[in-house]
């Protein structure tokens, strides 16, 4: 068993970079998420593994950091909160179409513009649907625990070489700044500059000796070679679709109803089903964990099965539930919960929502 | 077994440790643990709460609404948070500078002199162990033991040497929680 | 005798000081012993003396002061973290007989908003910027700004500034006289009577600058304390600016009337 420790979801995501065997961390302070670099910066990474750890001038400067550590090859991650990462869409289409891997993690706070510091997951469309230009996905993990935090740096990295996209962890100032028990990974040793160069030959790491010289570049004057590019990417969007769901599902057996819920709502939630089961209603939760690729078809699953409604629980207006609606193709119904800007559903509300919107409804 | 609680009172009382001892001492039993602080600029000499779970089971939600336990430091505490302990569960507070007391008959209700207990001890700043200790005698959820492993998981290195008299704020704590 | 009441004593021959009323009477949201309080109250001291109530339009930036809009009792608008001088430039060319200001901190003005700054400075935009150099970011919990000092602790340089691999404090003031588009740069303090009389006469400059229409930016820089990043008393905190800051940002005009001053 590895060591347990009691931590806040932004130190476990900083602890678990360095143990993921990370090459470069770069961000910029900001609010609910500024632990990841306090804790980088304290823990002292270059003495422990030779791990980079550089404030960036701005986020802006952050992610361009990303796709220049990144178009080399090495692990590079930066983590942010919703303003910031709003700062990074520019750059994250250039790494996406470029095809660089890198991590990016963002620690959702209630928006737009400004807005304010507390939890919120209003960055939905953002993260799934290409927050920058062109045609480009990323691949979304939300962790829901503090563990997750921890187990999902390792995981998005392998998926973004896996794939060469950058990967996003989306999460919110309620996971980041929540402790709970972690057990961290065991160091994964960062690789050597000869591992770098023979496992990514993409890499611009220094043209090799009698081969060709590598170019990173999201650029094609030509728009039949920009199309081919683009072919390329949708390929790669496909099979990462086929292969790369995740989801989580609790008490789905016998439910009647389901909440879909990811990250701190599906915690909420979970609470929710308690107390629903409590009072006899059948209630089962689909949690996604990749949010991109959209877990699909457990939901196209759940309504051939003949379920009597989805409730798309979410601190937001309602994003998600334009995904699940488009599985669900008005076969059964689909109906949107959440507080936003910050507050926090509860779990009793969250019920209450179930039985007016679905039940009652 | 799953205990939700929240501690509430001011910035600089010591809460959130509070909240970080207990949680540490359910992991030294292998328990699951959750702490939600309040965050964000209110947190600046103003009040300062946190919602701690310990329970055998995976957490559901780290946020909640209804308290077993409610652990009481101030008055603003006091409003907000009475009418949040579950009926049949605890409240517990520290009656100095509280002026409109508890009045629920739904649950029970029991107070520790923690602020004066602790200069009696002469160090305020173990204020939070005579209540942590006060809270662990009606509600014996963690061991003594393990709080004390947990302390010393908590706390880096340096302030090891002031274990021994947080143990002693606990026993003083525990001596002395009266039920109303 | 007779008892004195308040009414005898509120009466115009007994009136030493008054606030002005271009500060709302909202409680200032710093901390106490903060710069950023003071220089707002200049600010606005300056507009009311100029007459300028009506015609003026500040920007507020991203840090503490972001709620200077609640303090400040005339036009504002809100910017991005970095971005006020891109939207006072604008403000400023599309009503260009208005009087514009931005208020900065140094991770607004001086990192994330680098661009910004030197751009319009180099532009000549006929704004007046205000920039308070507290060496640290307050808003967000004390961390490294890029003005922070050589060995200076903070929750990104817990073991001091480390200027091998964090880089050198930046003197942004310095750099934006070099610009030909600055007309008038200028570093103050406000933690002494003495300091604010002299700051309120720069800001006052700087204003008047704008209002006679002098080409290009007027940029005062306000060498201030965070007594809560730094972890220290304000007093405390102001001692330890005159020991530490003020050696290094060194006080006084760079550049008036579009000439450096030789020092
Ligand atoms: C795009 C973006 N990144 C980061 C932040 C978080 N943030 C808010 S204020 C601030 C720094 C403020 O420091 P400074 O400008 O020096 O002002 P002070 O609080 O010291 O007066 C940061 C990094 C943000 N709001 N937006
Ligand atoms: S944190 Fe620092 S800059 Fe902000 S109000 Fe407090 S003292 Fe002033
Ligand atoms: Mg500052």
């Amino acid at each position: 068993m590895g060591e347990l420790k009691l931590m806040k979801g932004n130190e476990a995501l900083a602890e678990a970079a360095i143990r993921a065997g990370v090459d470069g961390y770069f961000g910029y302070p900001i609010t609910p998420q500024s632990e990841v670099i306090e804790y980088l910066m304290a823990e002292k990474p270059f003495e422990r593994t030779g791990m980079v750890v550089l404030q960036a001038e701005s986020e802006v400067a952050s992610i361009n950091m990303l796709y220049g550590g990144g178009g080399t090859g090495k692990k590079v991650m930066t983590s942010s909160s919703s303003p910031g990462i709003s700062l990074m869409q520019e750059g994250l289409s250039y790494l996406a179409g470029a095809e660089i891997p890198c991590v990016v993690a963002n620690v959702v706070r209630g928006g737009p513009g400004l807005g304010d510091i507390q939890p919120a997951q209003s960055d939905y469309f953002q993260s799934v649907k290409g927050g920058g230009h062109g045609d480009y996905r990323l691949l979304v993990l939300a962790p829901s625990s503090v563990q997750e935090m921890s187990d999902f740096v390792p995981l998005a990295f392998d998926l973004a070489f896996k794939y060469r996209t950058p990967a996003l962890i989306v999460s919110d100032g309620l996971i980041g700044q929540m402790m709970e028990k972690v057990e961290l990974f065991d160091q994964i040793p960062r690789l050597t500059d000869e591992e770098v160069i023979k496992r990514h030959p993409w890499a611009t790491n220094g043209k090799p000796k009698g081969g060709e010289r590598r170019i990173l570049t999201s650029l094609d004057l030509d728009p039949h070679k920009l199309e081919r590019h683009n072919w390329h990417l949708q390929e790669k969007y496909k099979t990462i679709e086929e292969n790369e769901v995740r989801f989580e599902m609790l008490h789905c057996e016998d439910a009647e109803y389901i909440i879909v819920a990811y990250g701190s709502s599906a915690r909420i939630a979970q609470k929710s089903i308690q107390l629903a089961r409590e009072k006899g209603i059948k209630v089962g939760l689909l949690r996604p964990i990749t949010l991109w690729p959209f877990p699909k078809k457990p939901i196209d699953e759940l309504t051939k099965k003949g379920v009597k409604g989805f409730l798309s629980v979410e601190m937001s207006a309602g994003q998600m539930i334009e995904d699940v609606k488009l599985v669900v193709e008005g076969r059964t119904k689909v109906e949107h919960f959440g507080r936003y800007g910050g507050v926090i559903h509860s779990p009793e509300q969250v019920l209450e929502a179930l039985e007016q919107k679905l039940i009652g409804g | 077994m799953t205990e939700e609680i929240i501690i509430a009172g001011f910035g600089g009382q010591g809460v959130l440790s509070m909240g970080k001892i207990l949680a540490y001492s359910g992991i030294m039993q292998d328990q699951e643990v959750s702490w939600l602080p309040s965050y964000g600029p209110e947190m600046r000499g103003g009040t300062a709460n946190v919602a701690v779970i310990v329970s055998d089971e995976r957490i559901s939600s780290p946020t909640l609404t209804a308290f077993d336990t409610a652990i009481i430091l101030n008055q603003q505490s006091m409003d907000k948070f009475e009418h949040s302990v579950k009926p049949g569960g605890v409240l517990l507070y520290d009656p100095n500078g509280i002026i409109h007391h508890p009045t629920r008959k739904d649950i029970t209700i029991y107070e520790v002199q923690g602020a004066k207990l602790a200069a009696e001890m002469g160090n305020t700043k173990i204020f939070n162990m005579v209540v942590l200790g006060a809270y662990l005698k009606v509600k014996p959820i963690v061991k003594l033991e393990n709080v004390i492993r947990g302390l010393k998981k908590s706390l880096p290195e340096r302030y090891h040497k002031l274990i021994p008299l947080n143990e002693d704020a606990i026993t003083m704590g525990m001596n002395n929680v009266n039920k109303l | 005798m007779s008892e004195i009441t308040l009414q005898d004593i509120i009466k115009p021959e007994n009136l030493v000081y008054k606030k002005t009323s271009l500060m709302t009477d909202k409680a200032l949201s710093y901390c106490p012993g903060c710069g950023h309080g003071t220089t707002h109250r200049l600010i606005m001291e300056v507009i009311e003396e100029l007459g300028q109530e009506n015609e003026t339009i500040g920007v507020a930036p991203v840090g503490c002061s972001v709620l200077a809009y609640e303090f400040m009792n005339v036009d504002m608008q809100e910017a991005a973290h970095g971005r006020a001088p891109a939207l006072a430039t604008a403000i400023k060319r599309l009503w260009p007989n208005k009087v514009v200001f931005t208020y900065q901190g140094d991770g607004d003005l001086a990192a994330i908003g680098t661009a910004e700054t030197i751009h319009a400075c180099n532009r000549g935009e006929r704004i007046v910027m205000v920039f308070i150099n507290n060496g640290i970011y307050g808003m967000t919990g004390g961390q490294m700004a890029p003005t922070t000092l050589p060995g200076m602790k903070t929750a990104t340089s817990p073991y001091g500034r480390d200027i091998a691999t964090m880089g050198n404090p930046l003197k942004m003031t310095e750099l934006v006289a070099t610009l030909p588009g600055t007309y008038y740069v200028t570093r103050q303090s406000v933690q002494t009577p003495a300091a604010v009389r002299k700051a309120r006469k720069a800001i006052k400059k700087a204003f008047q600058n704008q209002l006679d229409g002098k080409p290009g930016v007027s940029f005062i820089e306000v060498v201030s304390n965070c007594n809560s990043g730094w972890k220290m008393e304000p007093v405390q905190s102001n001692t330890w600016m005159e020991e530490n800051m003020f050696p290094f940002y060194q006080l006084g005009d760079l550049k008036v009337d579009g000439k450096l001053i030789d020092k």
